[in-house]
Parts: structure tokens; C-alpha cells; sequence
């Protein structure tokens, strides 16, 4: 088992242009790690200057204990025992599928060789195609045999970039589910780089979330959906309402919003004006009644397994989202009440957000 | 079907002329490995050695000495029948050209897809081919009008081929916006198509302009004194070097200033066309009454540059006999130029992989400047490079004057461009991520390069090689220069017997050229079809 550390990773491509502004990430051993950020955030320059395509300005990588980038120091790609998995999976187009996987096994002797493309086809449910050539698979088979490429030699560390993207959705859920299992089944540790919420949500057991070259927080899946850093976070990762509220007296963990008083995770500390986040599917659409928020209904969107409906609130300036399982009660015009069920975060920062979605 | 850009060559393949377009996204900061920058700079610093050292010759009897050479009366002449013939053989070439190009691309021409491919022909025949067929008919031609009407026969087909291009991409839509405006046929071909046409036209003129200032084998056999005839003579006359050193240097000067415009028209022509995307291909203009003299046109182009030596060519075979020529020494000859060709290729080739590869992977200024000398051989005309090896061989490798690997040595100088286009662009067809992954796997850089690198591009590759081979066997005044005394190879067997008017005795060597350069060629149309 083997831990990555990245710590205080700097790269600008000029003055103006930092790229990576001091990124610290640690996964540990075994874990499949996604990194998740909007496109031109710096996950891929991360991912390069780790497998060691590109030096970074200052900061450090370590696999294992093994500084691979840092202060003075450079291991060549060759030498790291990184292994990739691109986009779109670049296999050598030259090579059967056989010679693809089999070609980071230099220095292994034949039949120890042959053995392990049989183990590698085989953990990823391809046995049998070693004899076909690239060209001859479907996007979703070459990605898998792309990654029987990067663990055939047993890395210490793999890295997949966006390894999903190429895949059209109907195929996705499944090659990224056979992809987890072979990592699972390996053992090994691996980094995924992401630009869908979805998919790092779904697959990965630890999430980072990159803005601006840093990282904005880091935690389990649920602690990312559930306890956002801040709205941003809030936003990225997932559909957000927000509303402003005052924090009640000093210890209590409850706020007062135009939703009702509202449980928070947590007992507030510092200032009591901040703003409380909630998930659609924490409100709850009800028959209108006294004491209660109320609202007006403006528009639903049915997705299938279940609606949103977007309700105007009384003493609320922007119009919130409340997920609807099964048949929708209301219809755009109707009047309402909302509910609030389970707890919000608490983010006393006053600033309004700046992105959310 | 041969692809008419590549399948046929001439002395100056145009292939050569585009380092610089359309590069990929190249990760940055990677320095190129010195498994392959030593090579290449070693390919580079052959490459300008020529230019380098003709310079120092010209001016080793000081430059008020070279001056008086370059000032003379001579010099002026030379210049007065270069610029003029250039000037009439490029203004023949863009009439030709770009009447060719619309009446095959934009009009109802009865079979214009096989007039699309015949009016290409001519690029496969050398010069002093030409030169021979059409002296052998008509010794009268020779001087101005026998020089200008083969070279313009020779060399449209740089005009034709991207202005054609250009008419194939150019958006229908916008004519057809004139058209509505209320302007006439002509008056959108001239205010709308025309100005379309041409960054691709003048980049066509300015490669033939290279094309004839370089030419040795047409003016030699014509007997025009241009440059390149002037600097032989001179060279031949006497024992003092710098006049030919300098008239060599003037010449380079002219050519490397009509490359660095080539270029720039090129860059511009680029951003002309950003944006047009697919356009979807325009309606053919109906010809009407002028369908026969269009028909006839195109027929009496064809009919005098590629029937016209064909036919000459034909019936000198068939007059000739036994007594006119001897079976044993054409196939001797011909093994010769095989032999010569193939080293020539091989070594160019060679050198041009590493130069190919850094030119596709690498950005920044020492990638560029490498690869910018590995193209000099582009602005030199043979005449000049041989020169300048036989002064560097006389002084410094006594040993190889007149022998072979000097000879080859100036097929690399000279061709360099050429493989390191094909290369480059082979390269570029693979993705730089298969690398990537490569050196992830735990592959050295070199291990990469055979692995991975050369096997994707070595179609390429090799297409360049044959395309080398082609240009080698066809390369006139640097064989007639460096090859060792008693040595012929196809090329100069033609020019010598043409040049003592024995025409039965040239045919033969003419055919066996035409007929040996057409399988690589007819290989590579395959290759690329």
C-alpha cells in the first residue's frame, strides 16, 4: 500500500498565469482518489507534473515515501512507477491487445509475461482479445484494456484522466464500474481526474474538489455533498439552495431563514448573519398551512426518477429548488408550503457566492 | 488513383516548403532527448555547412576583390537573363496555372477529374528532359525562348496545385452573394473569387520563380545564360574560385529572400481560410459556347508538356539502334543512379528522423532555429551546394574530392527538406499521449522512439524515403559536379550526349529515367491512396 503526498505544488506558465498556486493533496493507500474541478483549474497540470511530464515551480510529490518531484530532485516518467490511463485511452495503435498490455513487462521473461496480459485481460473482463488489434474495440473495451495496461506492471500509484469522457453516458456507469472493481481488486492506489460531479461522487472513496490551483476541501463523498467547505463547493458538486439566515443564541445549532428555523450540523461560531445551505431533496413540498413558508410554484422539471420544482418563497429573494420523489402534487402557479427535513451547513462568510453548478 | 501533391516530384518538391504549418499542442517545457538533438544538430550543421563556407570563399580574397567579380558587366547579364526569364516563365505558369485550376475545379469541363490529374503530369518530368525533347525537335528554341517555354511547361503545376486547393476550399456561398448583389460571372470571378486566390496563387508563383533561378539542366542544354549556367562556366574556365563562389552567393541571396517571402505568403494564406470550414462544394459554372476552346485549351497544355515529350521521346527510341547506343552501358548506368539514389535516400533519410521529430514534438526557439537550418537545403540550388562541397573537400577532405560520399553528402544537403517534411508530418499523425504512456510504463526515451515513435510514422517515413529516392536519381548539376571521373549516372549521360545534339543516343537514358522514377512515384500514389 502506498500513499501519494503533493504538497505546496506551484506551476505558472508565466507571470500572470499560475496554474497550480500551492496545491496540497494527500491519498492514502489503496484509496481511489478523485480530483474534481471545473475545466482550466489545474487538475490536469497536477496529474501531469505527478506522473512526471512537467516539472512543477516549487512544491513536492511523494509515492510511498519516494519524493519523485521536489526541490532539487527529478525522477524521469519511466522511473516512477506511475501508470496513466488518458483520455480516449491511447493504446498503441501498432500493437495487438496483447503487445498493449504486455508493454510495460520489460525485463520479465516470457512465460512470467504471458501469464500476467492472461491475469490483466482477465481482471478486467477481457480475456480472449489479446489477438485483436485496437482498432477492432469499442471505446468502452479500450479504456478497460487501457487500464490492464497501466497495472500490468504493478504501479505504485495510477493516474486516470478523464478516462470516462469519451464513453457515451448509456456505456459509462458500466466500464466505470468494471474499472473500479479491477482497482479494488488490485490494491492499488489511484487518482481520478474528473470535471463530473457524478462520477466522482459515485466512484471514488476520497474527493477533492480543485478552484483557482488549490484545493477547496478534500473529504469522503458524503462530507463533500453533505458539509460543504463553502457555497462554491456547495454549487459545484451539486444542486445547492441557499438562503440567509440568523444564527440563533450563542451554543443553539439552529438558525431562523425565511424557510422556518432551521437545524444546523454544527453550533455556529463568530458572526450570527451568514447563509444556510440545503440540498433540493432536504425540502419538502406540503399543503400550505399557517405558521409554515409558503411559496409559489414557477416551474417543474420532470427527470424521470424524480422532478424539481422551482418555488418562489415569500421574503426570499431568489426562487429555491425542491426535489420531488415519485408523482409531482403541484403544478407551475400553485401555491405551497416547504418543509425543511434533516440539517444545513452554516457558512458565515457574507459574501454571495460566486459560481453555483 | 495517384494523389497528384505527392505522387509525382520534381527537383524542388513543393512538399518541402511547409515547416511550419499546422502544428498540434505540444506539451511545454520538455526538452528534447540528446539521443535525438545530437543527431539532429548534426543533420543541421551539414546543412548550412554549404552556405557557410561559400560565404568564407567568396570573400577570402578580401570583399573588394568579390565585389569587383559581382560588379563586372558579366554579372549584370547573368542577373538581366535570370530575372527575365523568371519573371516570363512565372507570369506563363500563373496563366496557365489558374486558367487550369478553374476550368477543372469550377466548371461544367467535360471529364475535368481526369484533366485535374493530367495537367499535374508535367512535374514528373525533369527539366532537362524537357529541354531535350524539345531541342531535339527544334534546335532553333534554344537561348530565351526554348528556356522559357520548357521551364513554364515544367513548372506550372506549383501554380495549378494550390490554386485548385484554394478553389476546392473557398466558400460558394460568398459568389453566390455577389451574384444576387447584382454583379455579373465575371465581375464576382475578378471582385470576389480572384482576390480569394491570391496568397495561394503568389505562393505558387514565388516556388516556380525558386524553381527557375535553381534550374542548371534546362538553361545548360538551352544555352542561356543564367546564374546557374554562369557559375559552372566559371567554375569550369578557371582556376580562380571566387568568381564562382560569389555568383554563387548572389544566387543564394535571391533564393533564400524568394523562400522567406514563399513563407510568409504561406502564413497569410493560412489565416485566409480560417473559418470556411467545410464548405459545401459549389454549383460548376455551365460553359456554354465556350466549351470547345476550354476543351481545347486544357488539350494543347497537356498535348505540349506531357504528350509533346513523350512523343519526341518515342520516336527517337525509334530511330535509334545498336550503332546510336550500347545496352550494356544504360543498364550499367541505370544500376549506377540506382545505387547512387539509394545511398542518397538512406543517408537523407536517416538524418532527417531526428530533425522530423524534434520539428513535431518540440517548441521554442532552439527547436525552431534546428529546424530552420535542416530546411537550407530548400533555398540552395545544387549548383551552388555542389560548389561549395568541392572548394570545402579540395581544402579540408583532399581524400573525398570526386568521390561518392561526397556526392551523397550533397543529396542530404539538398533533400534534407524533403524527408524531414514527410517525417515530421508522420509524426504528427500520432498522438504525443502514446509517449506519454510509454514513459509511464518505465521505457526509456530512446526505448520510446523505436518502440512507439518510428513504427507509427514509419509509413511516413518511408513514403519520404521513396519520395527522396525520386528527387536523388533526377538531381542533374550536383551529380555532374561531385560524382567521381568515369561515373554517369542516367541524369548526366542525358545532359552530356544531349549537349554533343546526339539525340538517337539520349533517348534511351531519357526513357530509362522517366521509367525508374515512375515506380516509387506510382508506389507512393498507392501508398497514399
Amino acid at each position: 500500500m502506498t500513499d501519494l503526498q503533493i504538497k505546496g505544488l506551484v506551476k505558472a506558465y508565466g507571470p500572470e498565469a499560475a496554474v497550480l498556486d500551492g496545491l496540497d493533496l494527500t491519498v492514502p493507500g489503496g484509496a481511489l482518489a478523485a480530483v474534481l474541478g471545473p475545466s482550466g483549474c489545474g487538475k490536469t497540470t497536477m496529474l501531469r507534473i505527478v506522473a512526471g511530464f512537467l516539472r512543477p515551480d516549487a512544491g513536492s510529490v511523494a509515492v510511498g515515501g519516494r519524493v519523485l518531484s521536489g526541490p532539487g530532485a527529478h525522477i524521469a516518467p519511466e522511473r516512477r512507477r506511475v501508470g496513466i490511463v488518458p483520455q480516449e485511452g491511447a493504446l498503441f495503435p501498432h500493437l495487438s491487445v496483447a503487445r498493449n498490455v504486455a508493454y510495460g513487462l520489460s525485463g520479465v521473461d516470457r512465460t512470467a509475461r504471458r501469464a500476467r496480459v492472461e491475469k490483466m485481460l482477465e481482471l478486467v473482463g477481457l480475456a480472449g482479445y489479446g489477438e485483436r488489434m485496437p482498432h477492432e474495440l469499442s471505446g468502452g473495451q479500450q479504456q478497460r484494456i487501457a487500464l490492464a495496461r497501466a497495472l500490468a506492471p504493478e504501479p505504485q500509484l495510477v493516474l486516470l484522466d478523464e478516462p470516462f469522457n469519451a464513453l457515451d453516458s448509456a456505456l459509462r456507469a458500466g466500464v466505470r464500474d468494471d474499472v473500479r472493481a479491477a482497482l479494488r481488486a488490485t490494491g492499488a492506489t489511484a487518482v481520478l481526474v474528473t470535471h463530473d460531479q457524478q462520477e466522482a461522487l459515485s466512484t471514488a472513496d476520497l474527493v477533492a474538489v480543485v478552484r483557482d490551483g488549490r484545493i477547496a476541501q478534500c473529504g469522503t463523498p458524503e462530507d463533500v455533498y453533505h458539509r460543504p467547505a463553502d457555497p462554491w463547493v456547495a454549487g459545484f458538486v451539486g444542486d445547492a439552495v441557499l438562503v440567509s439566515g440568523t444564527a440563533d443564541a450563542a451554543g443553539a445549532a439552529t438558525a431562523a431563514t425565511a424557510l422556518g428555523r432551521v437545524p444546523l450540523a454544527a453550533a455556529p461560531a463568530g458572526p450570527r448573519e451568514g447563509l444556510v445551505l440545503l440540498r433540493p431533496e432536504q425540502l419538502r413540498l406540503t399543503d400550505a398551512a399557517p405558521g409554515e413558508a409558503c411559496g409559489t410554484v414557477t416551474d417543474v422539471r420532470f427527470y424521470g426518477h424524480d422532478a424539481m420544482a422551482t418555488v418562489t418563497v415569500e421574503g426570499l429573494d431568489a426562487p429555491v429548488d425542491v426535489r420531488v420523489p415519485g408523482p409531482v402534487p403541484v403544478r407551475p402557479g400553485g401555491r405551497t408550503g416547504i418543509q425543511v427535513t434533516g440539517e444545513a451547513t452554516w457558512h458565515p462568510a457574507v459574501v454571495p457566492p460566486r459560481a453555483c453548478g | 488513383m495517384t494523389d497528384p501533391t505527392t505522387g509525382h516530384s520534381a527537383d524542388r518538391p513543393a512538399a518541402a516548403a511547409t515547416p511550419l504549418a499546422g502544428r498540434r499542442r505540444v506539451a511545454a517545457g520538455r526538452r528534447p532527448s540528446p539521443v535525438l538533438l545530437v543527431p539532429a544538430c548534426a543533420a543541421a550543421l551539414l546543412a548550412v555547412l554549404p552556405l557557410g563556407y561559400l560565404a568564407v570563399r567568396a570573400l577570402e580574397r578580401g570583399p573588394a576583390y568579390a565585389w569587383d567579380v559581382i560588379a563586372d558587366d558579366r554579372t549584370a547579364l547573368l542577373l538581366g537573363h535570370s530575372l527575365g526569364l523568371t519573371a516570363a516563365v512565372v507570369l506563363g505558369c500563373l496563366v496557365l496555372g489558374v486558367s487550369l485550376a478553374w476550368l477543372t475545379v469550377r466548371t461544367a469541363l467535360p471529364g475535368a477529374r481526369i484533366w485535374s490529374v493530367l495537367v499535374t503530369l508535367p512535374l514528373a518530368v525533369p527539366s532537362y528532359v524537357a529541354a531535350f525533347t524539345w531541342l531535339s525537335a527544334a534546335p532553333g528554341l534554344a537561348g530565351f525562348t526554348g528556356s522559357a517555354l520548357t521551364l513554364t511547361l515544367v513548372s506550372f503545376p506549383y501554380v495549378y496545385l494550390p490554386v485548385a486547393a484554394a478553389l476546392r476550399r473557398t466558400d460558394p456561398a460568398q459568389e453566390e452573394v455577389s451574384r444576387s448583389l447584382g454583379h455579373g460571372r465575371v465581375r464576382t470571378f475578378l471582385r470576389v473569387t480572384l482576390p480569394q486566390l491570391r496568397p495561394a496563387a503568389a505562393g505558387g508563383g514565388l516556388l516556380v520563380a525558386l524553381y527557375v533561378l535553381s534550374d542548371f539542366g534546362a538553361v545548360s542544354l538551352m544555352r542561356y545564360d543564367t546564374f546557374t549556367r554562369g557559375i559552372y562556366t566559371s567554375y569550369r574556365a578557371s582556376f580562380d574560385r571566387t568568381p564562382a563562389a560569389a555568383l554563387s552567393a548572389v544566387l543564394v541571396l535571391m533564393t533564400v529572400a524568394l523562400v522567406a517571402a514563399e513563407t510568409r505568403t504561406r502564413g497569410r494564406a493560412g489565416h485566409a481560410r480560417t473559418g470556411t470550414g467545410t464548405a459545401r462544394p459549389a454549383e460548376p459554372a455551365p460553359l456554354g459556347r465556350l466549351r470547345l476552346p476550354a476543351l481545347g485549351w486544357c488539350g494543347a497544355v497537356v498535348a505540349l508538356a506531357v504528350g509533346f515529350p513523350l512523343a519526341t521521346l518515342g520516336y527517337w527510341l525509334a530511330v535509334g539502334n545498336s550503332a546510336t547506343w550500347d545496352p550494356g552501358t544504360l543498364a550499367d548506368t541505370s544500376l549506377t543512379t540506382l545505387g547512387t539514389a539509394a545511398a542518397g535516400a538512406a543517408l537523407t533519410t536517416l538524418l532527417a528522423l531526428p530533425v522530423g521529430v524534434i520539428a513535431a514534438r518540440h517548441r521554442g526557439r532552439g527547436a525552431r532555429l534546428l529546424e530552420q537550418a535542416a530546411y537550407a537545403g530548400h533555398a540552395l540550388p545544387g549548383i551552388t551546394v555542389a560548389l561549395a562541397l568541392v572548394f570545402f573537400a579540395v581544402r579540408y577532405a583532399r581524400p573525398l574530392y570526386q568521390e561518392l560520399p561526397l556526392l551523397v553528402c550533397a543529396y542530404a544537403v539538398l533533400f534534407l527538406p524533403v524527408a524531414a517534411a514527410a517525417t515530421r508530418a508522420a509524426v504528427l499523425q500520432a498522438p504525443p499521449v502514446l509517449e506519454d504512456v510509454a514513459r509511464s510504463l518505465g521505457r526509456s526515451p530512446l526505448a520510446v522512439l523505436r518502440t512507439v515513435t518510428v513504427p507509427l510514422a514509419a509509413p511516413g517515413v518511408a513514403a519520404g524515403a521513396a519520395l527522396t529516392f525520386v528527387v536523388c536519381m533526377k538531381e542533374l548539376p550536383a551529380t555532374l559536379l561531385l560524382r567521381p571521373t568515369g561515373m554517369d549516372t542516367l541524369a548526366t549521360r542525358l545532359w552530356t550526349e544531349t549537349g554533343a545534339g546526339s539525340f538517337a543516343a539520349a533517348a534511351p537514358y531519357a526513357a530509362a529515367l522517366i521509367l525508374l522514377a515512375a515506380v516509387p512515384s506510382y508506389l507512393l500514389g498507392r501508398h497514399r491512396t
